[in-house]
C-alpha cells in the first residue's frame, strides 16, 4: 500500500508536479469566490480541482505537498493589449500590433496573429499570467476617420488558440480624435454613423463604409452580445461616452478611465466597468489632468466594477501587473478588490473561459503557487498550472542566468 | 541654521561672476549657472527608535537619528533632543538615506508629454556636447513631487540618448524651486551622456546621415576624442604659458572656446564623470577599451541589460550598471535582459550595482523595484541583506554621480537627506512617511493635501480631493 509522499516547499522549487492526483496542504488559498483560506488544501485529479477546504482527507497515492504557508491562487490577468503579437517592440517585422489598413474594419480579428510560443508569453506565464486580453492598438493616424481598432480576444498563456471576440475596441478622447479628422467629437459622428450602416444596411449602389462582415460586428454590438471597450480617460470624454452607450443602447467598457474617479457615481450607475493602470500617477496629458494614485480606491468606494491593465500594450510588461495591484491597495484599495481587479472582475468581463480569475471545484487546474502575497514584489511563482497541467517555469531568461551566473561563480563573467 | 550653505552658495555666485568678468580670457569658468539652492532653515529633527538600513551596508535596530543644520550630526541610541528639536517617533519604521536616481528625464521630458514641452534629445547632430540638460528642465514638472514622494531626493536629470554624445546631465535635490538652478546639487559635477547602439544609428541612419550603423557609431565618438586631446592640449599649453610669466604670457593667446570641446575635455579631465547608454555586453566592453585610447573613465553604464555576461569586468573597471530590475524586450538590444542582472552585478567582487529609473512611473518607486531585484537574486541562491540592497538605490548611485562623499548614506556628517518609511522600503506596500533633504520635512504623508508644489497643478481638479 502506498503512502502519500511528503514534500516540503523547498523541495517544490524545483519539483514540478505531475499530474495524476495532488494535494496541497497548509495553504493560503485565494478562490476569488468567497474568503480565503488561510490554512487551505487543494485537491488536483486528473488536471481538475476535485476539491477546496482546510481539510482534505489525501486519496490513497496521492501525491501531498505541504506547502507551509505559501499562496495558491487563480492565475492572473495580463492585462489588455499586445500579449503573443509582439516579440520585440521596436522591431517592425515581429510586430504585429495594429492595422493600417485606413478603412473601418471594425471585424478585424487579431488571433490569427496570435503566436502562443512568443517569448513575452512564456516569460509573462512563468509570473503568473494565465490569460490576458489581445486587444490591437490604433492605427496610423489618418484623416479617413476610423476609431474602431478592430476585436480584441482573450488569449491564455497555455498554447491554446484564442477565444472568441470578447469587445469591439474604440478610441475616443485625443487619441480618437487624430484618428477622427482631429476632432474628438467627430469619434462619435463617425461611431453613429457606422452604428447606423449597421442598423440598415445599404442597398446595392448606396455609400457604404462597412463591409458586409463589419456591418454583422457592430449588429453584435446592437445584439447586447460584444460590449464595446471605449478608450478614454477624461471626465467629460467618459462622460460623453456612457451617453452615447445609452443612446445606442450598448453595452460599454471604459479602458484607460484616469479620470474615473470625478465620475465614479455615473459609472456605478450605469454599471459599465473600468480597466485603469493603478500605476498611473501624473497628468500625462491634458486628457488625464485629474490623475491620481487613488482612482481605484476611490472607484471602488463609489461602487464601480475595476480591472487593472498597464497602461502600456507591451506583452513584456504584462508581469508587471501585479504589482500596480499591490500599489492600488498601499493607496487605499481593499486587497480583495484589487486582487479580483487581476484576476476575476477582467475574466467575468471579457467572458474567459471557466477555470479562468478564479478558482472552482471542477474546473481545470489555472493556478499559480506563490511564495507569498502575489500583489507583493518580492513574491515569487513556485509552480504552476495551466489548462489542468503543471507547467515548467525554466526559460530562455533561466537559461540565461543559469549561463552566467555558473561563469560569475568563476569570476568569468567578462 | 545653516548659514554656512548660505555663505558658500553667495561666495560661489560671487566667484562665478568674477570669473565671468574679470578672466574672460581664461580657461573655461567654472559653472556660469551655478546653483543658488540653499536649504531652508529648519529645526532640529531627532528621528527615534528606527530601523535604520544605513547604506553603508549596516542595519542598526531601535536607532535614533538626529538632522542639525542639513546635517546628519549624530546617530545612536537614546539621543538628547535639542532645544527647539522636533521629535519623530519612528519605532516600527524604517530609515533610509534619500533614494537617488541616477537616470532621469523628469523636467527634460515633462509632464504632461505635450509636443511643446520635447525637451530631451537635441536630435539634430550625432554629436551635441554642446548642450545643457539643465536648459531644458521645466521646475514645474509635476513629476518631480511624485519622486520626492517616493524618497527621491537627488536625481540626475540626462539628455536623451538619440546621440553618440547628447550633452551634459545636471544633478538636482529634489526641491521644490521656480528655477533648476536652484535645485542644482551645489558642487556637484556635469555628467556626460553618451549613448552605444540602436538608438543613434537608428536617429540619424533614418535620415541617411552617419551614424547608420555600430561601427559608425563607434568611429563618431573616436574623432571627437581626439578632437578634444588637441583641444585640451592647447589650452594646457597656454595655461602654461600664463603660469610661466614673462614674455611668453604676454604673447599667448588662449585658444578659441568651444562649448562642445569643453565638455569633452571635461570629461578626460576627469571633472565631468561619463554616463553611458549601452545595453549590449560586447558593446560596452568596446565603450571601455575606448575609454582608455583616449584615457577617460566611464562612471556608470545605464541601461545595461547585459551587463550581467561582464558583471566581472565592470568590477575590475570599476564601472558601474544602471539598470532596471524588469525591462527587457522593447528594442533587440534588451532582449536579453533577465531580472537577476542587478543581483549579478552586485555578485562580483567590488560590483557596483545601481537601480535607475529612466521613466517618470519608475522613479516613484526605486524602492520596490531593487525589491525585485532583490528577490531575484535569493531565488537564485545569493544571500542578500536587505541593508545591502539599500546601496544600489542611495549609496551606489551618489558615488556614481560625484556625490558620494556627501550623501547616499546615513552617517554623521553627511547632507540630511533620509526617508522614513512606513516599513522596509522592498514591498508593494511600502510608502514614504516623511522625506528630509538637507534636515528639512519636504514630504509629510500626514498632509498630504498640501497645496502641489507644481504651479501646472495649483487649483487644478486632481488636487481638490474626491469629488463629494
Amino acid at each position: 500500500m502506498k503512502h502519500p509522499i511528503l514534500l516540503s516547499a523547498a523541495v517544490l522549487l524545483s519539483t514540478m508536479a505531475s499530474a495524476g492526483t495532488t494535494v496541497y496542504q497548509h495553504a493560503r488559498v485565494v478562490t476569488g469566490t468567497g474568503s480565503p483560506l488561510n490554512d487551505g488544501s487543494v485537491l488536483i485529479v486528473d488536471g481538475r480541482i476535485r476539491a477546496i477546504a482546510a481539510q482534505v482527507t489525501a486519496p490513497l497515492g496521492a501525491t501531498v505537498i505541504d506547502l507551509k504557508g505559501h499562496w495558491i491562487t487563480p492565475t492572473l490577468f495580463g492585462g489588455i493589449g499586445s500579449m503573443g503579437v509582439v516579440e520585440i517592440s521596436g522591431e517592425h517585422s515581429t510586430n504585429d500590433s495594429s492595422l493600417n489598413l485606413g478603412n473601418v474594419r471594425p471585424e478585424f480579428d487579431p488571433a490569427l496573429a496570435f503566436n502562443p510560443d512568443s517569448e513575452p508569453v512564456e516569460i509573462a506565464r512563468v509570473e503568473g499570467v494565465g490569460f490576458a486580453l489581445l486587444a490591437p492598438e490604433p492605427g496610423k493616424h489618418t484623416n479617413g476617420g476610423n476609431v474602431i481598432d478592430g476585436l480584441a480576444d482573450v488569449v491564455t498563456l497555455d498554447g491554446q488558440a484564442p477565444r472568441p471576440p470578447s469587445a469591439l475596441v474604440v478610441e475616443m478622447g485625443h487619441e480618437g480624435a487624430e484618428l477622427a479628422g482631429d476632432n474628438r467629437a467627430a469619434a462619435y459622428l463617425l461611431l453613429a454613423d457606422a452604428f447606423e450602416e449597421a442598423r440598415h444596411p445599404p442597398r446595392p449602389g448606396e455609400p457604404r463604409r462597412l463591409t458586409d462582415a463589419g456591418r454583422s460586428t457592430l449588429q453584435q454590438v446592437l445584439a447586447g452580445r460584444l460590449p464595446v471597450l471605449f478608450k478614454a480617460d477624461r471626465a467629460a470624454d467618459i462622460r460623453a461616452v456612457l451617453q452615447f452607450a445609452a443612446k445606442q443602447k450598448i453595452h460599454v467598457i471604459i479602458g484607460g478611465g484616469a479620470e474615473a474617479w470625478r465620475v465614479a457615481k455615473d459609472l456605478a450607475a450605469a454599471q459599465v466597468p473600468v480597466v485603469i493602470d493603478p500605476l498611473e500617477a501624473l497628468p500625462a496629458d491634458f486628457d488625464r489632468l485629474a490623475t491620481t494614485l487613488e482612482n481605484a480606491a476611490r472607484l471602488e468606494r463609489a461602487g464601480v466594477t475595476v480591472a487593472f491593465s498597464l497602461r502600456s500594450s507591451s506583452p513584456h510588461e504584462a508581469r508587471k501587473l501585479r504589482q500596480a495591484a499591490g500599489n492600488a491597495v498601499a493607496h487605499g484599495m481593499s486587497w480583495d478588490k484589487a486582487f479580483a481587479a487581476v484576476t476575476q472582475v477582467p475574466a467575468s468581463i471579457f467572458a474567459a473561459s471557466s477555470g479562468l480569475g478564479t478558482l472552482t471545484v471542477g474546473d481545470k487546474a489555472h493556478l499559480a503557487i506563490w511564495s507569498g502575497d502575489p500583489l507583493e514584489v518580492t513574491s515569487q511563482v513556485e509552480q504552476l498550472w495551466l489548462n489542468g497541467e503543471p507547467r515548467s517555469l525554466t526559460t530562455r531568461q533561466t537559461a540565461l542566468r543559469d549561463r552566467y551566473l555558473e561563469k560569475l561563480r568563476q569570476g568569468n563573467a567578462r | 541654521m545653516p548659514s554656512n550653505r548660505v555663505l558658500v552658495g553667495r561666495i560661489g555666485l560671487l566667484i562665478a561672476t568674477l570669473f565671468s568678468t574679470l578672466i574672460a580670457h581664461a580657461a573655461p569658468p567654472p559653472d556660469p549657472y551655478p546653483s543658488t539652492y540653499v536649504a531652508t532653515p529648519a529645526a532640529p529633527v531627532l528621528i527615534q527608535g528606527a530601523t535604520v538600513l544605513t547604506g553603508t551596508g549596516d542595519r542598526l535596530e531601535n536607532t535614533d537619528i538626529l538632522l542639525k543644520d542639513g546635517l546628519i550630526a549624530a546617530i545612536g541610541a537614546h539621543l538628547t533632543a535639542p532645544d527647539g528639536a522636533v521629535v519623530v517617533d519612528a519605532r516600527g519604521r524604517t530609515v533610509t538615506p534619500g533614494i537617488i536616481d541616477i537616470h532621469s528625464h523628469l523636467g527634460v521630458y515633462p509632464s504632461p508629454a505635450v509636443s511643446s514641452m520635447q525637451d530631451g534629445n537635441e536630435a539634430t547632430a550625432p554629436v551635441t556636447a554642446n548642450v545643457w540638460a539643465e536648459h531644458s528642465i521645466w521646475p514645474n514638472d509635476p513629476g518631480f513631487q511624485k519622486a520626492l514622494e517616493g524618497g527621491v531626493t537627488s536625481l540626475e536629470i540626462l539628455p536623451g540618448s538619440a546621440n553618440l554624445i547628447g550633452g551634459r546631465g545636471v544633478v538636482l535635490k529634489n526641491v521644490a524651486a521656480v528655477t533648476y538652478q536652484a535645485m542644482k546639487f551645489p558642487g556637484a559635477p556635469h555628467g556626460l551622456k553618451m549613448a552605444c547602439g540602436e538608438n543613434p544609428k537608428r536617429v540619424y541612419g533614418g535620415h541617411n546621415q552617419a551614424p547608420s550603423t555600430r561601427m559608425g557609431n563607434v568611429a563618431g565618438y573616436r574623432a571627437q576624442w581626439i578632437e578634444a586631446k588637441d583641444y585640451l592640449r592647447d589650452w594646457n599649453d597656454y595655461e602654461a604659458k600664463i603660469r610661466a610669466g614673462g614674455k611668453d604670457a604676454e604673447t599667448a593667446k588662449p585658444p578659441k572656446r568651444d562649448l562642445r570641446l569643453d565638455t569633452l575635455a571635461g570629461a578626460l579631465k576627469g571633472d565631468i564623470a561619463v554616463q553611458m547608454h549601452c545595453y549590449r555586453a560586447d558593446e560596452m566592453a568596446t565603450m571601455i577599451d575606448m575609454s582608455k585610447e583616449f584615457g577617460f573613465r566611464i562612471a556608470t553604464f545605464h541601461h545595461a541589460t547585459e551587463a550581467y555576461k561582464i558583471a566581472n569586468r565592470l568590477a575590475d573597471n570599476g564601472i558601474c550598471a544602471a539598470m532596471w530590475a524588469d525591462w527587457w524586450g522593447f528594442k533587440m538590444e534588451s532582449f536579453d535582459g533577465i531580472q537577476e542582472n542587478i543581483a549579478l552585478v552586485d555578485a562580483a567582487p567590488n560590483g557596483c550595482a545601481i537601480v535607475h529609473s529612466d521613466s517618470e512611473e519608475g522613479i516613484q518607486r526605486l524602492n520596490q523595484e531593487a525589491g525585485k531585484a532583490l528577490s531575484r537574486g535569493r531565488a537564485m541562491g545569493l544571500e542578500i541583506a536587505p541593508e545591502r540592497a539599500v546601496r544600489w538605490i542611495t549609496l551606489n548611485p551618489a558615488r556614481a554621480l560625484g556625490i558620494g562623499d556627501r550623501t547616499g548614506s546615513i552617517e554623521v556628517g553627511k547632507m540630511a537627506d533620509v526617508v522614513i518609511w512606513n516599513r522596509e522600503p522592498f514591498s508593494s506596500y511600502a510608502l514614504a512617511e516623511q522625506v528630509y533633504i538637507d534636515g528639512v520635512l519636504q514630504f509629510d504623508r500626514a498632509h498630504p493635501n498640501d497645496a502641489p508644489r507644481s504651479d501646472f497643478l495649483l487649483g487644478q481638479p486632481a488636487t481638490r480631493g474626491e469629488a463629494p
